[in-house]
């Protein structure tokens, strides 16, 4: 069993058995970080460096957590500070880096499409971990993760994805993973902010009434106001926007189920999510955190795996 | 095509096996039974069906272990990780390792250290059921064997039970 690709850079280019084989590796992985000992010894031959030119908290951590749970050794790279700069271009910078003997590049960028740019450029095994607003692979298999573990299964399942989706990378990567494995979605927000083509391309269902998608779905995934790729008004104001999409706790206490609540983080308190919906106990957003470790150790132990056969 | 164990020669050896440990376990609440993913566990399920059939009221403990993550060829064959279950702290208890076939020693190996990853055991043994001599790669013995057979390196040995085939046997082909 191994992975149809050499790399990860979006959901868009896995096979459905490839997200299988993923998920189901990140259940044994999620047992070995119950352990007194939460370690393997799998990828201590492996050095893989950490890319970062955009910010991140969670996702920095938490790959170099499954890093260091696998035994790799590892590099952390945060473009402010480095020589990027002084103008070193992306290639000149990883080529640097690669020429010391690294195995795996774990890469965010601003620019969409950075990592299949290198990808074609270098002989290590790339994961993306945020491109742009193109795709965030590793946070669509943890919230499909995250999901199975709660539903059992996500084939059927009803999941609204609702807020930003036009200049969400985390909207798309699930999109691709929820249709390929063979989800419901609907898509909600403002109109100003779900591409007009999003029935078409990927044959989901759009709502502008977030209420009316809360009451249809299994799982509510809220995604971030990204403020810093927002350079038009598209909304007037936050406080409206939380007064006519944000999820509120008598919004989840009408419905006549219980419905789980979803957040890829940093969340914006107040905004697409009150915080009493944050912290209350429908809501599994350190569940989630806790995911991503195991799924990044299954990506990372995967790839590693193919990586190697490939050169002997 | 040879049968090393017949249906109704394996049920004696299985019967033999668990005889042997509660033989050698002065102190059942102490000692647990623990099978190898993913071949291992069904010696070990019919194991510990025998003693808990000896000894309805046994205290011993029954878990299992997957060694995937712990293998020295994961780049060169990937293997699909099962199943690790152990419901118990192994420190300072009698470890059973179970497995169907010994060959190179290279699983046990990988098991011993998978096993030190959940506590210190007070002692660690090996029950096999088919011991392929003479073809050891580490310095690996076992201290129960179902039954030592001499083979060389391009035979193979299939152990079949009922849960994935038609009857119990084993063969070397």
């Amino acid at each position: 069993m191994r992975l149809s690709t050499k790399h990860l850079l979006g959901i868009r280019d896995l096979a459905s058995s490839d997200i299988q084989l993923i998920l189901d590796t990140a259940t044994q992985f999620k047992e070995v970080l119950q352990r007194p000992v939460k370690k393997v010894p799998s990828l201590r031959d492996i050095t893989i460096v950490n890319l970062f030119y955009e910010n991140s908290t969670r996702t920095r951590i938490s790959f170099e957590l499954a890093e260091k749970r696998l035994s790799a050794d590892t590099i952390n790279f945060t473009a402010s500070g480095s020589s990027v700069s002084k103008g070193e271009t992306l290639l000149d910078t990883v080529n640097n880096i690669l020429s010391m003997k690294v195995d795996m590049v774990v890469m965010r960028h601003s620019a969409s499409g950075a990592p299949h740019f290198l990808a074609k450029h270098i002989p290590a095994a790339i994961v993306n971990a945020g491109d742009g607003i193109n795709e965030h692979p590793t946070q669509a298999l943890l919230d499909a993760f995250s999901i199975r573990e709660k539903l059992g299964s996500l084939e059927g399942k009803k999941v609204a994805i609702i807020g930003d989706i036009m200049h969400s990378r985390v909207a798309l990567s699930n999109l691709y993973l929820l249709k390929k494995m063979g989800a419901e979605v609907m898509v909600a927000g403002p109109p100003t902010l779900i591409p007009t083509y999003m029935k078409e391309a990927f044959d989901v269902q759009v709502e502008y009434n977030v209420e009316k998608a809360l009451a249809w779905c299994d799982v509510a995934n809220v995604l971030r106001i990204q403020l810093e790729r927002q350079n038009q008004v598209l909304f007037s104001s936050l406080r409206e926007y939380n007064l006519a999409y944000g999820l509120k706790k008598d919004m989840l206490a009408k419905l006549d189920k219980e419905i789980y609540v979803m957040h890829p983080g940093p969340i914006n308190r107040g905004v697409e999510l009150d915080s009493d919906v944050a912290d209350s106990g429908q809501s599994i957003i350190l569940q989630q955190v806790e995911n991503g470790v195991a799924v990044r150790m299954a990506v990372l132990y995967l790839l590693a795996g193919r990586e190697m056969t490939a050169q002997s | 095509m040879k049968t090393i164990l017949t249906s109704t020669q394996l049920a004696i050896t299985i019967k033999r096996l668990a005889h042997q440990i509660l033989e050698n376990c002065p102190d059942p609440a102490n000692t647990c039974l623990i099978g190898i993913q993913p071949r291992g566990i069904r010696l070990s399920n019919r194991l510990i069906q025998e003693i808990r059939a000896i000894q309805p009221r046994t205290a011993m403990k029954y878990g299992v272990l997957d060694i995937t993550f712990y293998r020295d060829d994961v780049r060169s064959e990937l293997k699909v990780a099962n199943q690790t279950d152990i419901p118990f702290s192994i420190e300072n208890r009698k470890v059973i390792l179970v497995d169907d076939v010994l060959y190179t020693g290279r699983t046990i190996r990988a098991a011993l250290d998978a096993l030190m990853d959940f506590g210190r055991p007070a002692q660690v043994e090996l029950c096999v059921l088919i011991d392929r001599r003479f073809s050891r790669e580490l310095p690996i013995q076992p201290d129960y064997t179902g039954k030592s057979i001499d083979s060389i390196v391009t035979q193979k040995v299939q152990v079949s039970w009922t849960e994935n085939s038609e009857k119990d046997e084993v063969i070397l082909f």
